[in-house]
């Protein structure tokens, strides 16, 4: 088997442990009121996080361009409380076109 | 995504996430054949593993020329998130027996998303289930047919499809910034994951930026509590 094979074999059994850990986590670790804030805090915070790198980041380096301008574009759509799918479509049309004009 | 919203309006919506993010399966499937996985590879990867932003940092590492072990290492601290969606999920849904192993498989950033905001096991339940498994029947779907056409479609971000990403996670996020305390722990989790960047491979980011981020929230409402 080769090593492309190993690790992506290796990577599924991973990522789908994780999933069912979560799921299979005790009622008294549940009910333990550290663990209610936590879990009320974690999407918050990684969403924050992935948006930034998503939208800034290229590599190891960070770089401004088409994509910030279009999270631009979606958080007004947002504020005018536009639909989920409206918001992502025109914000990936928008940077579209701004990279076929400059 | 009221709490009033009705059953109808919930499966309208999650069918609606489940379109915009299984269709980006393409962009996927273009990338994973770009980084010389094999189609076939490239759509186990998408069946098994079902978690996007894992798959992508795995394709991400080959492609810069990583070893495929370094790929799985990311890309598994990177699912570790999940985790903790399950630590959310899991008294929402509150599934037991044969359902637990299937539903893991399903609990992804959509999924929860759509889930979380509910107050009722029945609501959260639709949400969760009708996104889940639409992204999951497009994505590989999508995958497949991007994996075939390859570059041939050109490059994902000429049609802004990484853009798009963002938006739908801000999406997301939008609705929970409804306290000073929310807002500041999106924006430090975006400020420290911003700063890893140059610094960790790709994925790490995020883990760390996430975590701080938990652990600022902590520590501001303790704070808040003694005041």
């Amino acid at each position: 088997m080769s090593l492309l094979w190993i690790g992506i074999l290796l990577t599924a059994a991973g990522c789908y442990a994780l999933k069912i850990a979560g799921l299979s986590v005790p009622d008294r670790v549940l009910d333990h009121p550290l663990t209610v804030r936590i879990a009320t805090l974690i999407p918050v915070a990684l969403l924050g996080a992935l948006i930034a790198v998503q939208v800034l980041a290229d590599g190891s380096a960070l770089r401004i361009d088409a994509r910030l301008a279009a999270l631009g574009v979606a958080a007004v759509l947002l504020w005018w409380r536009m639909p989920f799918l409206v918001v992502v479509g025109v914000a990936a049309a928008s940077a579209a076109l701004l990279r076929l004009w400059f | 995504m009221s709490t009033s919203a009705s059953d109808r309006s919930i499966i309208t919506d999650s069918l609606g996430v489940g379109l915009a993010t299984g269709a980006y399966g393409i962009s996927f499937g273009a990338l994973g054949t770009a980084a010389g996985l094999s189609v076939w590879q490239t759509c186990v990867m998408s069946l098994l593993m079902f978690t996007g932003a894992s798959q992508f940092a795995f394709v991400g590492v080959v492609a810069s020329g990583g070893s495929p072990l370094t790929g799985a290492v990311t890309s598994v601290l990177l699912g570790g998130r999940n985790l903790f969606y399950g630590l959310s999920l899991a008294r929402l849904l509150d599934v037991r027996g044969w359902r637990r192993p299937v539903t893991a498989h399903f609990v992804i950033d959509e999924s929860t998303a759509m889930a979380v905001t509910r107050t009722s096991s029945h609501q959260a339940r639709l949400a969760f289930y009708w996104t889940g498994v639409s992204i999951f029947v497009l994505w590989n779907l999508f995958t497949f047919v991007g994996a075939l056409a390859g570059t041939a479609i050109g490059d994902p971000r000429d049609f802004g499809l990484d853009a798009a990403v963002g938006a739908a996670f801000l999406a997301l996020l939008w609705p929970r910034l409804d306290s000073t305390l929310t807002r500041i722990v999106a924006v430090a989790g975006a400020a420290v994951a911003l700063g890893f960047v140059p610094l960790t491979p790709a994925g790490v980011p995020i883990i760390i930026g996430g975590a701080a981020a938990v652990l600022i929230g902590l520590a501001l409402q303790r704070r808040g509590e003694r005041a």
